[in-house]
């Protein structure tokens, strides 16, 4: 199902083309609109009539988060106020939050974009979609709800939490896509046999699961406990929020609607631009919001981009799963790993439970990484060398995947928090001390 | 001739213990012996219950990972060497003890010893032929 061919079909030479035109008027309107943008231009020496190509652009400066703070609440808007009509924020836990204002355009652009990625999964107005991403500030709910209802499909705006209710409306309603967080559709699962339903027996057919990284392993778990197709979606609420891009059925990659948000790839320590399949930290600018318009935003993701083709007919471009966020990733003993990486392997492992945590700690200067790991009968015995013997197997697997000797702690089953919203993986001790 | 041992996967925290045992005691399980071996990072708390399915499914449902594992339940008679001469016997055959332990039964003088080997059936053949008293499941419920 492809929502609009002409764009997400586009010649690469008109849709170049397209970008050129509008990639212009941002450069321009952000000049004009921001003085933080202003003067950093001027810094550099650049006008907005120096953007003469798409190459052009690796020519202008990069935006970070900490300079959307700076904006807020209402210095970012690149539309007069009095247009805005309706407001994001994010959570603002390392700092002052980032504020998104959305025009009426804006709002039909990111209806738009949902639909597309909607009906990358499949999605039709027939669908029962079940969304359990929150609704209010965060973007997830809103997001996939204005692409629902472009589409006309039959939309459940449940949220998170309540998850024994969801079960049940799940069965009344026989939603058949579902919307949430990988963490909480495992959760899903869990909750649905603890109460005596069987989850693959559900009308489930697919999951449009995002809103924090996980791995290809954590999608053949999920697939087989609720027997969906499980298709990544990206976005981020600085950007516009979900919708930014999709997986299709193909699995191989998530389409980036590129006639709206323009990607690269850049070395995270340089800022140099990398090549096509190179991988690095993502950036976007924002070709079509009004509200908030965004030149070269640094969004701290690490993937890599495929300009071919896809079998699924789309020819916009394809970004990979994403491995991490570049301040997720972890520096221990001079190995760089991401957590991603670490449940990839441990999925792998036939007796590993999904249910885990990364925990750091310095111990004799040194950092350690222990995986905690709930206990299941698969690892657990009546003999202590047994158990010691599981918890060993796991950490070979994890050293010979990925050269880093971790620890691995079994512990009690259920005593991992369940997410509602974004798990939390890592728990870093030693900013603590 | 074999008993069910409930095993119990416990992290080293407060309060655990209390709360296996109430369970028990809420369903009216009585704990005939209990053992814990433990590490730095956990323990296995093993028990011999009067009721082991009844015991499993309560803790089970309270959350808990457990496991059923067939040990023998033998009698020893409570005085200097009483024990020793058991071991021998499992000694000279060659037959490994992974772990044990004891109580005393609240009637009568003898000392109760719970056994888990590897090679169970040759064990009870043996201490069969030297007329070792093996307690059944029944046995246990009756203590």
């Amino acid at each position: 199902m492809i929502w609009n061919k002409e764009y997400e079909c586009m010649d690469r030479d008109n849709l170049r083309d397209l970008q050129l035109t509008r990639l212009k008027e941002v450069v321009r309107r952000v000049y004009e609109r921001l003085p933080f943008y202003g003067k950093k231009f001027s810094e550099n020496h650049l006008h907005p009539d120096a953007l003469k190509s798409l190459e052009d652009l690796k020519k202008f400066p990069l935006t970070r988060k900490s300079e959307l703070r700076e904006g807020y609440p209402f210095g970012l808007f690149t539309a007069p106020l009095e247009k805005i009509v309706e407001f994001h924020i994010s959570s603002g836990t390392t700092g002052k939050p980032v504020v998104n204002g959305y025009t009426r355009k804006d709002i039909q652009v990111w209806s738009e974009v949902m639909a597309r990625a909607l009906a990358c999964a499949g999605t039709t107005s027939k669908d029962v979609v079940h969304n359990a991403y929150g609704y209010g500030l965060f973007t997830g709910g809103l997001g996939i709800h204005y692409g629902a209802q472009l589409i006309g499909a039959k939309t459940i705006p449940i949220s998170g939490g309540q998850t024994r209710r969801q079960i049940m409306i799940m069965q009344d309603f026989k939603s058949t896509v579902l919307t949430c967080t990988p963490s909480y559709a495992l959760h899903i699962a869990e909750v649905a046999e603890e109460i005596g339903v069987d989850p693959r027996k559900l009308s489930l057919r697919v999951g449009i699961l995002g809103a924090e990284p996980w791995s290809e392993n954590m999608r053949k778990e999920i697939e087989v406990q609720l027997g969906i197709d499980a298709l990544d979606i990206y976005g981020l609420t600085e950007i516009i929020g979900p919708g930014v891009a999709q997986e299709c059925e193909a699995k191989e990659g998530m389409h980036i609607f590129e006639d709206h948000f323009l990607p690269e790839v850049i070395d995270p320590k340089t800022g140099k631009v990398l090549e096509e399949g190179e991988e690095g930290e993502l950036v976007l600018t924002t070709l079509t919001r009004e509200g908030t318009s965004l030149v070269r935003y640094r969004t701290g993701d690490i993937t890599r981009i495929n300009y071919q083709p896809c079998d699924c007919g789309r020819t916009i471009a394809r970004i990979n799963k994403i491995k991490g966020r570049v301040d997720d990733m972890l520096i221990i003993r001079g190995v760089n790993i991401f957590p991603s990486q670490i449940e990839n392997v441990l999925l792998q492992i036939e007796e590993a439970e999904p249910h885990y945590q990364l925990i750091l700690e310095r111990k004799r200067g040194l950092d350690e990484l222990t995986v905690e790991l709930e206990v299941s009968p698969n690892t657990f015995f009546d003999e202590v060398k047994r158990v010691e013997k599981i918890e060993a197997k796991i950490e070979k697997e994890i050293e010979d995947a990925l050269g880093l000797r971790v620890g691995v702690r079994l512990v009690e089953s259920r005593t991992i928090e369940r997410s509602m919203g974004k798990a939390k993986r890592i728990i870093d001790k030693r900013k603590s001390k | 001739m074999e008993v069910r041992q409930i095993s119990v996967f416990l992290e080293n925290k407060i309060g655990r213990l209390a709360e296996i045992t109430q369970v028990l005691g809420d369903k009216g399980i009585n704990i005939r012996a209990l053992a814990i071996a433990d590490t730095t990072e956990f323990g296995i708390l093993r028990m011999i219950v009067d009721k082991p399915e009844k015991a499993y499914e309560a803790l089970e449902e309270k959350g808990f990972t457990v496991s059923q594992t067939e040990v023998i339940v033998i009698e020893v008679a409570d005085k200097p060497g009483g024990l020793a001469g058991v071991m021998a016997i499992l000694g000279k055959a060659g037959i490994n003890v992974e772990y044990l332990y004891a109580f005393v039964a609240p009637k009568g003088s003898n000392a109760l010893v719970v056994l888990k080997i590897e090679k169970l059936k040759d064990a009870v053949g043996l201490f069969q032929a030297q007329e070792v008293k093996i307690l059944s499941s029944k046995d246990i419920g009756r203590l």
